[in-house]
């Protein structure tokens, strides 16, 4: 079966630096990885080269539809939630429930909290309907009970055939398979 | 997702500071008479040269909400993941650009027109030179908005980016040379979302 991401002797160097070398990976249906490492060991980085967003010295990615979520806003603050949310397309109000931010549908972006702002983004994931998700440090800003959401979310998306690639320090509830990042 | 990026530009824009290049326009065009005194004969004749050096000055303001604040919050990014070329985001944000900017500024040529005692027929003239200007101005900003977002005192460069290269356009709008003026118009704004599409794939970290 096609991977939804592979990584094929991927390399990535930033700032002159050797991030990682000589890296294989593969995520199918159903699929977790946690991506851990001191900070600046090249976790978002690894995120943002699967995405696309980076391009890697030596190696192929390969990678199907994905959604990412990082600690980028990318909303416009003057806008309430759910039209915010519906600018990036998809029907956001089933992810928002998940999320429990569907009560701050119609208050601006702007007067948002950082957790409230983390769910949002989480939210635009959850609602886009890609089969990858990227979410760099999941966790950051979130309560209990957001924490909570979002382990229900991932294994909602698991169970559905949807694979996850998350770079966090603090531990993901569920099981996951793990990569280590050295500094 | 084009029209989306465009129709959320031009909101944007026209609930935040599209009138202030506008008064800004209206402002330079407020001094040239205080600058070389209220003969008539001498204002008309350079009238439409004040007009354009106002114009390019306004076109200097708002380059620096053009494109940093997309890139600094993600948007460009997520735009990206969303399957849309930077090319074409860059064309979105000059045709949006230019809905703010453009009819705003040709509106406001009237009333400049009277400062600086042109007639009927050298406003229509100027009217003309601007219309077929103002997309080049609204490229020309986009591009170098995305060549100088994310820069230390990218407003001050964005400057000396952007005149020297509308230079061609003033000479021949003033010159009243509108074949001339058109085409380095169209060569500015078909190059300009590829220049701006560019530097967006070269500035993400």
């Amino acid at each position: 079966m096609r991977p939804l991401l592979r990584f094929e002797r991927v390399s990535l160097r930033r700032g002159g630096r050797l991030l990682f070398e000589d890296l294989d990976l593969a995520l199918g249906p159903g699929d977790a990885l946690q991506v851990g490492g001191p900070n600046g060991s090249g976790k978002s980085s690894l995120i943002r080269l699967a995405a696309g967003l980076l391009a890697a010295e030596r190696g192929r990615v390969e990678r199907s539809r994905l959604a990412l979520a990082d600690d980028h806003v990318a909303f416009d603050r003057e806008l309430t939630l759910k039209r915010a949310l519906r600018f990036w397309g998809g029907s956001p109000e089933p992810a928002m429930d998940a999320l429990g931010i569907a009560i701050l549908a119609e208050v601006p972006v702007r007067l948002l909290s950082s957790g409230q702002i983390k769910r949002a983004t989480l939210a635009r994931v959850a609602a886009s309907a890609a089969p990858l998700w990227l979410l760099d440090e999941p966790l950051n800003a979130l309560d209990g009970d957001g924490a909570d959401r979002v382990a229900a979310l991932i294994e909602r998306h698991r169970a559905s055939g949807g694979a996850i690639l998350a770079a966090s320090h603090q531990p993901l509830s569920g099981d996951w398979r793990r990569l280590e990042l050295v500094a | 997702m084009i029209a989306a990026l465009i129709l959320r530009d031009v909101r944007r824009g026209l609930t935040g500071p599209a009138w202030l290049p506008i008064a800004f326009f209206l402002l330079v065009a407020t001094l040239v008479p205080f600058a070389i005194g209220p003969d008539a004969r001498l204002l008309a004749r350079i009238g439409s040269g004040a007009l354009w050096i106002a114009a390019l000055t306004a076109a200097l303001l708002p380059i620096e909400r053009l494109v940093e604040p997309d890139r600094a919050d993600g948007v460009l990014d997520q735009l990206a993941l969303h399957d849309l070329a930077e090319e074409s985001v860059a064309f979105a944000k000059i045709a949006a650009h230019w809905l703010t900017f453009a009819p705003l500024l040709l509106v406001a040529a009237i009333p400049a027109s009277a400062l600086l005692a042109m007639d009927g027929a050298a406003l229509a003239r100027a009217e003309i030179a601007l219309a077929i200007g103002t997309p080049a101005l609204a490229a020309l900003a986009v591009a170098v908005a995305a060549v100088t977002a994310g820069l230390p005192r990218a407003g001050s460069l964005a400057g000396l980016l952007l005149l020297p290269l509308a230079v061609p356009l003033l000479i021949f709008a003033v010159a009243n040379a509108l074949l001339l003026e058109a085409a380095v118009s169209l060569l500015l704004t078909a190059g300009a979302p590829f220049v701006a599409g560019a530097a967006i794939r070269a500035a993400r970290t």
